[in-house]
């Protein structure tokens, strides 16, 4: 695609070449005429963004600089709160409603000059893998529309996909950046747990959420990501200490790293065309100059299972608030209960009320210990034999998603969707980052991601593999 | 005093709810103030906006610690949980509490008398908003519809849980009043009743006396003085009793206190089995206080109460019940320095307790020890010494030079005594009665001398002179 | 070993959860939720004997703020976002009314 990437039109509005006008107008005309198919966007915030490139193009023409994201279009899933603008999870629930404040990440795009154009599709509270669970209607694959994008970031990875925004944050609790940007061919990046703030973000499951960059190009995820991490004094679970730069390794390339292919993953319940692309992303790595070998984390496969106890858990309490008294959507009642359990029944989703059932009975007396207590216990081994991988590899290899994107209802069985996340989860557990990189294409032509894992705090050497992999596709192509 | 019928003890264990005295409040920056318009001091956090999160206030933890140092709890790292019930005061519905690991646990307090009340625990957590029912004259049972307010959603608490031990509702009343002055003390709340910052739940159950066993408890809510806490808890036990008398037992459930029916009424029953789900709350790192921060609380610690009122009680000679109001009025001090120099203890303490209700003003402590001096020596009548006493508050100065200035002077002995003489003679009647040991008719005679010397005679001292002469 | 989840306790956290399960529903929900509880039961093979529990990722102590009064929102717009509102509160149906 002819889309010029973010790092393109940041050089050119800090040139003077481009104003950040322009590049708003070009992505919103882009918009206007390609996504009604697609359905990627649920609203525009144009206002705010002809508003913010004005602002930027007058930082330029005083000649002071407009930041590292001038007047780069940037879309926003639409659970990160946007000051006056709608915020709807996808939900019934939260429809017309408008934040009265920032997320930090919005914030933080702002002041490095990036134009917010609007919010995208997500599966309802971002429960699901396919962003068909939204309430405002599916999006659809830019590869294939008779596709799902995946999920539930599915509308900023199709907006990114189809070159409609050079970038967009999703947010991935157990996958759901790295399994779209998977299915639709782009960069998805989930950060270490507490790099980037969730403070705005609205809650699916607090100890795995973590906000992240789709785009099309590794140097572009690296721009965007390194823009919005960092420590924010209102997320208590944000790191307190500097978090490092990634833009700055990306030339590091992977020589002499040791890279271990997760050997669980790579077996039962993986399409051969993915596992022959993860294994052809290992050999481009050796060609780097890494060594990469099989490793065994036994414990990753009991990662679904807690997960699956995890996040509904924590989704049960998260989304309690969601009462009819003070916000969104109210069905009343004659008493304040019969008029919270009308809301809430007309508000939710199935696949929302499911989770929170799930979650609910999870932590109910009698069965917090089965259940959450032991999920919790999981989580400990899971990253105890992350630790003891990483004393021999620097950075681990998997496939992102089991397939590549499916037809739109092809999986109507909420277990057959879950099973979407089985490689993507076990990071989301232990609060490592991952991420998705492109690497060719299925036996059905569409678009296979690899993931690269790494430790805490890793994101330098992960982009730098990133890197590289970017580099050997482009080579192959 | 037992307010049951024979056969029958109560069994009292309390909550009390602890507003804590920061500037904002526990998770938000949201002021923490006391009677704003409605909905003024609200944030995305403290009204559970979708996406908001929590940041612990560092004072309210320090406030925490320092009330758990205070009523001798161990003081542990701690986990903040959530407690998931729906409430519509409650903005996330849930309330951000501490459940399995408190900050304070298993302290002591040492109520005037002596007795020990165990503590069990005294943990943080957020308040709720207010309710205003609408219709139904503000009663919940007939409201037709319920405004809510989310000032106080978010208020820091320390909630202080007693272990069952309380066994009368003078010593549930002592207790609660111990605990204000040791709040007070410590600066941790301004502790008052009326303005909810200090609320008491009242756990209450009966039980024939000297039984072990716990039989079944009401928790009784909405008790807003320390005199709705005695009734409350009298009337609670005393409905036990009478259940129990008539075969019936009662419910486990939850009551509020409706002290204009002097009743506590039915709220909602525990049979719909509570489940509060709790779990660590996600969005708060554990808190862990350093040995260095707790010996800091415990150097920074002010005397409190209860070693206040032993100090006083072993230098004035007094019970330790007898120092309580001194202590209370933040008098014990200038009462200990009067000692020291030489003033009277029981002398000193009678004075703090009846004569000072409004404060010492600009006396000193030596100048009042002078005073007491004075008036042990009989120097000044018991009348003269308040007069003097509400001088030297209100203008300072020293006891004799203020007695000199007034023409305070001692009367003679001799002279009362013909008086006296003069007083028998004039009412043989009255003094055939006290001689034969009717004391009711002293009052008599000491009051005919007074106006007669218009108080300047020393009551005592007409006393002995009575007794001499009725013995003679 | 724990045992299949019921449609009595389907119903049961549905009340806790202030959720509404149709009786045609009920089927549907208790077999998915049986589903996915039946894959957590893998977990109990696991011996977890001194493993301690993560409640987050990445450890953290003491997260703090000062004790400093910040701003708050403007009452009007707060109180622009209730369902329903009066007298500068939210209002909402009585507690304890008729449910219907
Ligand atoms: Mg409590
Ligand atoms: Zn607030």
């Amino acid at each position: 695609m002819s889309t010029p990437t973010a790092i393109e039109i940041a050089a050119q509005v800090r040139s003077g070449s481009q104003s950040a006008t322009a590049a708003l107008e070009s992505s919103l005309s882009d918009i206007a005429e390609r996504d009604r198919e697609l359905h990627s966007f649920l609203h525009l915030t144009e206002d705010r963004a002809r508003a913010q490139a004005a602002a930027v193009d007058a930082v330029v023409a005083a000649g002071n600089d407009p930041g590292p994201l001038a007047g780069v279009p940037i879309a926003l899933k639409d659970n990160m709160c946007t000051r006056g603008a709608p915020t709807t999870c996808s939900s019934k629930m939260l429809e017309g409603w408008k934040p009265p404040y920032d997320a930090t990440v919005v914030s933080r795009l702002e002041a490095a000059g990036a134009l917010v154009v609007g919010k995208t599709n997500l599966d309802e509270f971002a429960m699901g893998s396919s962003t068909e669970n939204s309430a405002f209607g599916p999006t659809r694959n830019p590869h294939d529309p008779s596709r799902v994008p995946g999920g539930s970031s599915g509308g900023s990875a199709a907006a990114v996909g189809a070159g409609l925004v050079p970038v967009s944050l999703g947010s991935d609790t157990g996958g759901s950046i790295r399994q779209p940007a998977s299915l639709c061919g782009v960069v998805g990046v989930k950060p270490t747990y507490g790099a980037v703030s969730r403070y705005g973000l609205i809650a699916f499951a607090s100890s795995l959420d973590q906000i992240g960059p789709f785009a099309t190009t590794v140097g572009d995820a690296a721009l965007v990501l390194d823009a919005i991490s960092g420590h924010d004094p209102l997320d208590a679970t944000s790191i307190p200490a500097a978090i490092p730069t990634v833009s700055s390794a990306l030339t590091n390339g992977v020589a002499g790293k040791r890279i271990g292919i997760i050997d669980e993953l790579m077996g039962e319940g993986i399409d051969e065309d993915v596992l022959r692309q993860t294994e052809l992303a290992a050999e481009a790595f050796r060609s780097a100059g890494a060594t990469v070998e099989r490793v065994s984390i036994p414990a990753t496969i009991y990662g679904l299972a807690a997960y699956y106890l995890i996040a509904p858990a924590e989704a049960s309490s998260n989304l309690a608030r969601y009462d009819g008294v003070r916000y969104g959507a109210r069905v009343d009642g004659g008493n304040v209960e019969a008029m919270n359990i009308a809301t809430r029944t007309a508000g939710f989703g199935d696949e929302v009320k499911r989770r929170i059932m799930l979650g609910t009975y999870a932590l109910s007396s009698g069965y917090y210990d089965a259940y959450y207590g032991k999920a919790q216990r999981v989580r400990s081994l899971i990253a105890a034999e992350f630790a003891t991988a990483y004393e021999q590899f620097d950075l681990l290899l998997s496939p992102t998603s089991p397939s590549t994107a499916f037809e739109l209802g092809a999986k109507s069985d909420p277990m057959a969707l879950y099973m979407c996340d089985v490689c993507t989860i076990p990071s989301n557990l232990v609060g490592h980052p991952a991420m998705s990189v492109p690497f060719g294409s299925g036996d059905d032509g569409l678009p296979i991601g690899v993931q690269i894992l790494a430790p805490m705090l890793h994101e330098p050497a992960m982009f730098a593999a990133a890197a590289v992999l970017e580099a050997a596709q482009k080579g192959s192509s | 005093m037992s307010e049951l019928s024979d056969g029958w003890e109560m069994v009292i264990g309390l909550e009390v709810h602890v507003e804590l005295a920061t500037k904002s409040k526990l998770f938000c920056g949201c002021s923490n103030s006391f009677g704003d318009q409605p909905n003024t001091n609200v944030c995305p956090t403290c009204l559970g906006l979708p996406g908001s999160l929590p940041v612990v206030n560092a004072q309210a933890v320090q406030y925490a610690m320092t009330l758990g140092r205070a009523i001798g709890c161990t003081v542990s790292p701690s986990v903040f949980a959530r407690k998931n019930y729906f409430y519509p005061d409650m903005p996330k519905d849930y309330q951000t509490t501490q459940y399995d690991q408190p900050t304070n646990e298993d302290g002591s307090l040492e109520l005037p008398d002596g007795t020990v009340i165990g503590i069990e625990r005294a943990h943080i957590e957020e308040d709720t908003g207010k309710s205003t029912h609408l219709g139904g004259g503000g009663r919940i049972h007939d409201a037709t519809a319920t405004l809510v307010d989310y000032n106080r959603a978010g208020v820091p608490l320390v909630e202080v849980v007693t272990r069952p031990e309380l066994t009368s509702a003078d010593e549930a009343r002592a207790y609660v009043a111990e605990l204000r002055d040791i709040l007070i003390a410590t600066g941790v709340s301004d502790a008052r009743m009326e303005e909810g910052s200090m609320r008491v739940d009242a756990n209450v159950s009966v039980r024939p006396t000297g039984d072990a066993e716990l039989r079944t408890r009401c928790e009784i809510k909405n008790i807003n003085s320390l005199r709705s806490l005695g009734r409350a808890i009298n009337y609670e036990a005393r409905r036990h009793v009478a259940l129990y008398e008539a075969g019936e037992a009662p419910s486990q459930e939850t009551r509020h206190w409706d002290e204009d029916g002097g009743r506590s009424t039915s709220g909602r029953s525990k049979e719909d089995a509570d489940d509060y789900r709790y779990f660590a709350c996600p969005d708060l790192p554990p808190l862990a206080p350093t040995p260095a921060e707790l010996a800091a609380i415990d150097e920074a610690m002010p005397v409190l109460p209860g070693r206040r009122r032993s100090a006083l009680a072993s230098a004035a000679g007094v019970s330790m019940a007898e120092t309580s109001l001194a202590v209370e009025r933040g008098l014990d001090t200038f009462a200990l320095d009067a000692i020291a120099a030489g003033g009277q203890g029981i002398s000193v303490m009678k004075h703090v307790d009846q004569n000072l209700a409004d404060g010492v003003g600009v006396m000193t402590a030596e100048s009042f020890a002078a005073l007491v001096a004075l008036e042990a020596d009989g120097a000044l009548s018991a009348t003269q010494v308040k007069t003097v006493l509400y001088e030297m508050v209100a203008s300072g100065g020293q006891p004799a030079d203020i007695a000199a200035s007034m023409g305070f002077e001692a009367m003679d002995n001799s002279e009362l005594e013909s008086l006296l003489d003069q007083l028998i003679a004039d009412n043989p009647d009255e003094w055939a009665r006290f001689a034969e040991g009717d004391s009711k008719v002293q009052g008599f005679f000491v009051g005919q001398i007074m106006k007669a010397t218009q108080g300047k005679a020393d009551g005592k001292i007409v006393n002995q002179l009575m007794s001499a002469k009725a013995k003679a | 070993m724990t045992k299949r989840i019921t449609a009595d306790e389907v119903t049961h956290v549905a009340t806790l959860a202030r959720l509404r399960v149709a009786d045609d529903e009920l089927v549907m929900f208790t077999e998915q939720l049986a589903a996915v509880l039946e894959t957590a039961s893998a977990l109990e093979a696991l011996d977890l004997d001194g493993v301690e529990p993560m409640a987050q990722p990445y450890a953290l102590t003491n997260v703090l703020r000062e004790d400093v009064v910040t701003p708050s929102l403007d009452p009007t717009e707060v109180l622009a976002m209730a369902p329903a509102a009066e007298d500068g509160r939210f209002r909402v149906p009585p507690a304890l009314g008729d449910a219907q």
